[in-house]
């Protein structure tokens, strides 16, 4: 196994690195919040990084021929394959510098792919590189909650009831899409007990999100990390709200933060205070009516979102994350 | 083989050894850096080889089981970008499943090796040969050859990584081996010592291409109608400086390992006079000639001429080892239903190639052998004679025959 970086974990926002790695050349949205995702990843990586971004708006809007914004080596990979990017580069430079083909040195490697990417089409190839205890990568979703870049449909990540191109409000049915949201980080968790590291993020929390970048890639072996990247577009919504939505997020319980670090679970910032009941939840309500992909719910569609928000802090076995325990006298 | 022994491919053996491990002791001589293995039959005996080598410390190697081919195809294609020498393959419906990989791979301009253990596309499920597989990625950019014994799979395989690396060339490489007739039949197959596989093939260098920190490019940004036509422009013409290498590395090869044909595209046999020829490729070959010499005992003038190489097609020397026989009877072991006069795709592609030829022989197709069904000598001759009939009586009956098939 190649050893890992030294990327200490940094105290104060003021403390993030000035140094841009993801600079001018792309053309994603005003408030593209998964654009900031990218930025703030590279840099908390470093130069000595090599990034594979799979087809989605991070690859098409992003890296235009003789315009590219990556400072860092970057290479496009399939849909649904930058478990299987990550894994051929990290065995690619595990091998070379074992045979002593290539300078001994720890690069990180990332991989990173949408929702529809990563927890549909490529989850099987996810969990295979969980499993490669040997190559040190990481791998980070950045959820958008739809194929963005077709043009807004429904994925397996997408929210109860949201408007897609895919699952439009008609006259006979209100509500097209009827899947609650897939539990993808802890799914990963759960099946992969070896996995040292999983986590979940916002890049409204700069400073959170940019820890939990380094820890995926200093803790060794793969790693996952997911992130809630609100997206004008395809939710609608003001873009200079990006921000306040992705703590709406938070706040309301909708999207947990945590980190699974060697099988210890640490609830992170609002969702902490939620947990500990230093803090309460925020109506689901106030994050929903902000945006237009929800408009066309009615007050009940809302109060079931609510119920259904409810139920994972209430009744799961471990809120927001497990939602099954043991029966009881099982 | 024995892989117990640590010094193993010092010096030159000699082995009882099927094609498939013969392709994973190629790959072993060749020092392949990552290799990936999804099971299916027949192609999956290589790695169960590979694998078995680097068990015995024999290989040093990241042997990698996928979680499915297209994961297979991507993985090696990420590990070669880096710069890592690579292997994989698969059979009927996983090199299907893969597809999107392996398409992405030749755009890439990847040396990726693989080989494909051909096999009938289910439903309904088949396990046995028929070279619709590998033919499906005749368009994309890939290198496309068919070996026809144990030996020639070893040969084809280090050709390929030679050929493939090729800063010229830079296209993936598909070394194809008919199932079980070439992967699981075994014969005595000479591997060479790794000083002499050294001295014919130089490391992989992707040079200014390596995905690396020290060279930070980016690799496949969205180019769209600005520049694809471009690029795969330059796909073509790396696919046509293909054919100057290849002829310069067999000749390498000959020199290094002392065997060979005298032409790396083609195989003749007893062509010189032949007024009847028959075309085809793999193990094929094996009743074609028997039933070829027999047919010379009776004084028939009857030649086969196999295709080794499908991409590059060697055009001109092909329409030059054909432009005097009288017919010509392609032997496809593929099917393309809807095809100009249902003929087969070797059969189609070599109308084509022989059209401007100022005098051209009567060329009949035949599909045979499907779904690993054994061509036997007597389905030799009764192409043979179908084919002569028509020479003698200047009619064509029916352009394309079934043979040994229920009616
Ligand atoms: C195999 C395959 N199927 C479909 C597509 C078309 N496609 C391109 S981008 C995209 C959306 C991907 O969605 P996601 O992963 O969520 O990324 P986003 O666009 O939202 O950033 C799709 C479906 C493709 N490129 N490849
Ligand atoms: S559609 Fe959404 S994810 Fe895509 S570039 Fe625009 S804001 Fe970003
Ligand atoms: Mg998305």
């Amino acid at each position: 196994m190649t050893s890992v970086q030294d990327l200490p974990q940094i105290r104060g926002v003021k403390n993030i690195p000035v140094e841009e790695f993801f600079t001018s050349g792309h053309r994603t949205c005003q408030g593209c919040e998964s654009a900031l995702v990218m930025r703030l990843m590279v840099k908390a990586a470093g130069q000595r990084t090599i990034v594979l971004g799979s087809t989605g708006c991070m690859y098409v809007a992003n890296t235009t021929y003789y315009s590219t914004p990556w400072v860092v080596p970057w290479m496009h990979t399939q849909l649904g394959s930058a478990g299987s990017a990550a894994t051929g580069t990290a065995a690619a430079l595990s091998s070379m510098m074992r045979k002593g083909k290539m300078k001994q040195e720890p690069i990180n490697v990332i991989a990173f792919c949408g929702d529809g990417g990563g927890v549909d089409m490529g989850l099987s190839a996810i969990s295979a590189a969980l499993q490669h205890e040997e190559y040190n990568l990481c791998i980070i979703c950045y959820d958008n909650e739809s194929y963005a870049n077709t043009d807004i449909q429904v994925s397996g990540s997408s929210p109860w009831g949201a408007n897609s191109t895919f699952s439009p409000p008609g006259k006979l049915h209100r509500i097209m899409n009827k899947r609650w949201k897939k539990n993808m980080a802890p799914m990963l968790a759960t099946g992969h007990p070896d996995c040292k590291y999983v986590a979940t993020t916002c890049a409204s929390y700069g400073l959170d999100f940019t820890n939990k970048i380094r820890r995926a890639l200093t803790i060794g072996g793969p790693t996952f990390v997911h992130c809630f990247d609100p997206c004008p577009k395809g939710w609608d919504y003001d873009p200079k709200y990006s921000h306040e939505l992705g703590m709406l997020g938070v706040e309301t319980g909708i999207w947990v933060m945590y980190e699974i670090a060697n099988n210890e679970l640490i609830l992170n910032g609002a969702s902490r205070a939620i947990a500990k009941g230093i803090r309460q939840r925020k109506p689901v309500e106030e994050y929903l009516t902000r945006q237009g992909r929800f408009a066309h719910m009615t007050k009940e569609d809302i109060e079931y979102f609510q119920s259904k928000v409810d139920d994972s802090w209430e009744k799961w076995w471990i809120p927001g994350l497990v939602p099954f325990g043991m029966k009881e006298d099982a | 083989m024995t892989t117990t022994e640590t010094k193993l491919f010092q010096t030159e053996t000699e082995e009882l050894i099927s094609g498939s491990e013969a392709i994973a002791i190629a790959c072993a001589l060749a020092d392949v850096d990552v290799i990936t293995a999804y099971p299916i039959r027949p192609y999956d005996t290589v790695m169960q080889y590979v694998s078995k080598l680097k068990a015995d410390g024999a290989f040093d190697c990241d042997f990698i089981v996928a979680e499915s081919e297209h994961s297979q195809f991507e993985i090696v294609k990420h590990a070669s970008a880096v710069g890592a020498r690579t292997f994989c393959g698969s059979s009927g419906v996983g090199w299907f499943y893969a597809m999107e990989a392996i398409t992405v791979t030749a755009g890439l301009r990847l040396p990726v090796v693989a080989m494909v253990g051909n096999r009938a596309l289910d439903d309904p499920g088949a396990f046995g040969v028929e070279h619709n597989d590998a033919l499906a990625v005749r368009d994309l950019g890939w290198m496309l050859a068919w070996v026809a014994t144990a030996q020639e799979a070893l040969d084809m395989a280090l050709l390929a990584y030679r050929v493939a690396e090729d800063p010229r060339v830079f296209l993936p490489f598909a070394v194809s081996c008919d199932g079980s007739f070439l992967t699981h039949s075994q014969a005595l197959v000479k591997v060479p010592d790794m000083k002499k596989v050294q001295r014919f093939l130089p490391p992989y260098n992707r040079g200014k291409m390596q995905l690396h920190p020290d060279n930070p490019i980016t690799i496949a940004p969205q180019v769209n109608e600005d520049w694809l036509m471009e690029i795969r422009r330059q796909t073509n013409e790396a696919m046509l400086r293909a054919m100057e290498v290849i002829p310069e590395a067999y000749a390498d090869f000959k020199r290094v390992f002392g065997r060979g044909d005298p032409s790396p595209f083609i195989e003749e046999y007893m062509m010189d006079d032949a007024e009847i020829v028959l075309v085809g490729m793999g193990t094929l070959a094996m009743p074609v000639r028997v039933a070829i010499r027999r047919m010379r005992e009776q004084g028939k003038k009857v030649g086969f001429l196999r295709v080794k190489f499908f991409r590059p097609f060697a055009t001109e020397e092909i329409k030059q080892a054909l432009s005097h026989c009288k017919g010509i009877g392609v032997i496809d072991r593929d099917y393309s239903y809807g095809s100009p006069s249902f003929g087969g795709v070797l059969y189609n592609e070599l109308r084509a190639a022989l059209y401007p030829l100022e005098s051209r022989p009567l060329i009949l197709s035949f599909i045979a052998g499907l779904g690993g069904r054994e061509v036997m000598v007597r389905d030799v001759n009764e192409v043979v004679d179908t084919v002569q009939r028509a020479v003698d009586t200047g009619v064509i009956e029916k352009e394309n025959t079934w043979i040994a098939v229920r009616e």
